[in-house]
């Protein structure tokens, strides 16, 4: 899996699959994807936080900033969406 | 927890685990050892019945148990599954397929987004039943085949299973089911066929998952003849770590970590953190490895049911305590392999907290020489066949006038 971020806009709108299971765990999320049967880890409650409202928001970084995460934190996050769209856990959504 | 630039994991297939970008695998290893509020899969005997009987079966399967759960208990099972976010269950058995019932739970199951994978021999993929398969998104199929020959295979799962199996396979292929996976349990006889059995997966679409040989169940009385010898691991080793991620090991083989790099996947027992069994009478066990009563949880017939079993049974307790390593300790290979596997261990007849029996140090081998095999713990459930032919006894002379009838003697007034 490579942490290229450029394929991953933060300004697009999200959402998580619909075939993606997610459960929560002490330690963030447990995401599993029944298409590709792959299981991802989300490793804190901000970035489940920010994954779980990705589609109640117009842009990534809108769902970054709603739930706090900082500018300075930003990367971190986009990189951690950027891995998740790679593997299909999140796509972007068509605006309507 | 602090944050990393890693705050997603991939884990590739399941139950497998973070992959080499993983900033911190060894942290979310921590964490899984502890346990979850509920297990990632788990595996999930329907029934002990089974038309094959496999010399190293790790259920000692081949009889149906009359108390077999019944229809409604396996669906109130499916319920707590579903309450508790289960991902998906690997069914198996006993040959699941034979329950009259098997394609029903599926139903109930993929309905209630508990996703199924089952293992098969593949005595009902039909045509007919593979198109169905193919249509889901949420059932994966898994068929056995422990030769890339009929000639190896037939000698460990019977006459004729070779046959079925890539019957089996070819009516999935045909029907457009791409990834199933064919499964290979390795032993002394087939390692040296790994290229044939890529070769077999390949030609159907599917992808190859490789698993370790345990003494478990039947698989106690082969294991000295079948599990591989030490230079055949190494070479398992070396192609796994060659293929990577294209092939599925159930992450079975981290005892061989200790040769170097880590294989993909948790590289931890996950018995009672991750994973467990539920056996076809609703017996819990940590493991699908470990059918004996040492490592029986509880039963979901109990007040509470599967999910009381998972969070409260003071063994599931106990495995997910933090351990110390025991005689492995002070080996410097120790958080490579955390010891190896419990169930390889305790059929075997060694501690629980020393080297595994196949120990790539070579401590499982000094080990085992130490023990008499007949100290080894048996199974305690047997479901197998009976091998003693039954022949319906002929009428034999009665030996005394009250064999014949009970008035015999008496004389009508």
């Amino acid at each position: 899996m490579s942490t290229d971020t450029t394929r991953f806009d933060l300004d697009r709108p999200w959402r998580v699959d619909p075939r993606v299971s997610m459960r929560p765990e002490p330690f963030g999320a447990l995401l599993y994807h029944f298409g590709t049967r792959r299981l991802s880890f989300l490793k804190n409650q901000r970035v489940l936080a920010v994954v779980r409202s990705l589609a109640d928001h117009p842009s990534a970084r809108a769902a970054c900033t709603a739930a706090g995460v900082t500018e300075a934190e930003l990367p971190a996050y986009a990189r951690a969406l950027s891995a998740l769209a790679e593997s299909d856990m999140i796509s972007e959504r068509t605006v309507v | 927890m602090t944050l990393t630039q890693d705050l997603a994991a991939s884990a590739g297939n399941l139950p497998t685990a973070p992959p080499a970008s993983s900033a911190a695998p060894g942290k979310l290893t921590d964490l899984f050892q502890l346990g979850l509020d509920a297990p990632i899969c788990l595996t999930w005997e329907l029934t002990y019945a089974c038309n094959l009987s496999c010399v190293h079966c790790l259920s000692s399967s081949g009889r149906r148990d009359p108390r077999e759960l019944t229809t409604q208990e396996c669906k109130q099972v499916i319920d707590t599954l579903e309450r508790m976010q289960v991902f998906y269950v690997n069914i198996g058995g006993g040959e699941p397929t034979v329950r009259p019932d098997f394609w029903e739970l599926v139903d109930y199951a993929t309905a209630h987004h508990v996703g199924v994978k089952f293992s098969t021999n593949g005595v009902k993929i039909t045509p007919e039943v593979a198109a169905r398969l193919a249509a889901s998104d949420y059932v994966d199929v898994q068929i056995s085949l422990d030769g890339a020959t009929a000639e190896v295979n037939d000698a460990v799962r019977g006459p004729g299973s070779y046959a079925t199996a890539m019957r089996a396979m070819e009516n999935l292929h045909a029907a457009g089911f791409r990834g199933f996976k064919l499964s290979v349990v390795m032993t002394r006889q087939n390692i040296p066929q790994l290229a044939a059995f890529k070769d077999i997966a390949d030609r159907y679409g599917a992808q190859l998952r490789l698993t370790r040989l345990r003494p478990s169940g039947r698989g106690a009385d082969v294991w000295r003849e079948l599990h591989p010898t030490a230079q055949q691991q190494r070479e398992l080793y070396d192609w796994l770590v060659a293929h990577g991620e294209q092939v599925l090991t159930g992450d079975s083989f981290f005892h061989l970590s200790a040769y170097g790099s880590a294989l993909p996947g948790l590289n931890l027992c996950g018995a009672g953190r991750v994973v467990c069994l539920i056996d076809p009478v609703g017996d819990v066990y940590a493991c699908p490895f470990a059918i004996h009563e040492n490592f029986l949880a509880g039963n979901i017939r109990n007040d509470g049911g599967f999910q009381a079993v998972w969070r409260d049974s003071p063994l599931f307790a106990s495995l997910r305590a933090p351990d110390t390593g025991g005689a492995c300790r002070s080996c410097g290979f120790y958080d490579s392999c955390r010891g190896g596997c419990m169930a390889a261990k305790f059929f075997t007849g060694l501690p629980l907290d020393g080297p595994d029996p196949e120990c790539v140090q070579g401590y499982g081998e000094s080990a085992l020489a130490s023990v008499p095999s007949s100290s080894a713990p048996k199974p305690s459930v047997d479901h197998s066949h009976r091998t003693v032919p039954v022949t319906i006894s002929r009428r034999r002379p009665p030996s005394h006038d009250c064999d014949e009838s009970p008035l015999a003697g008496f004389a009508a007034q």
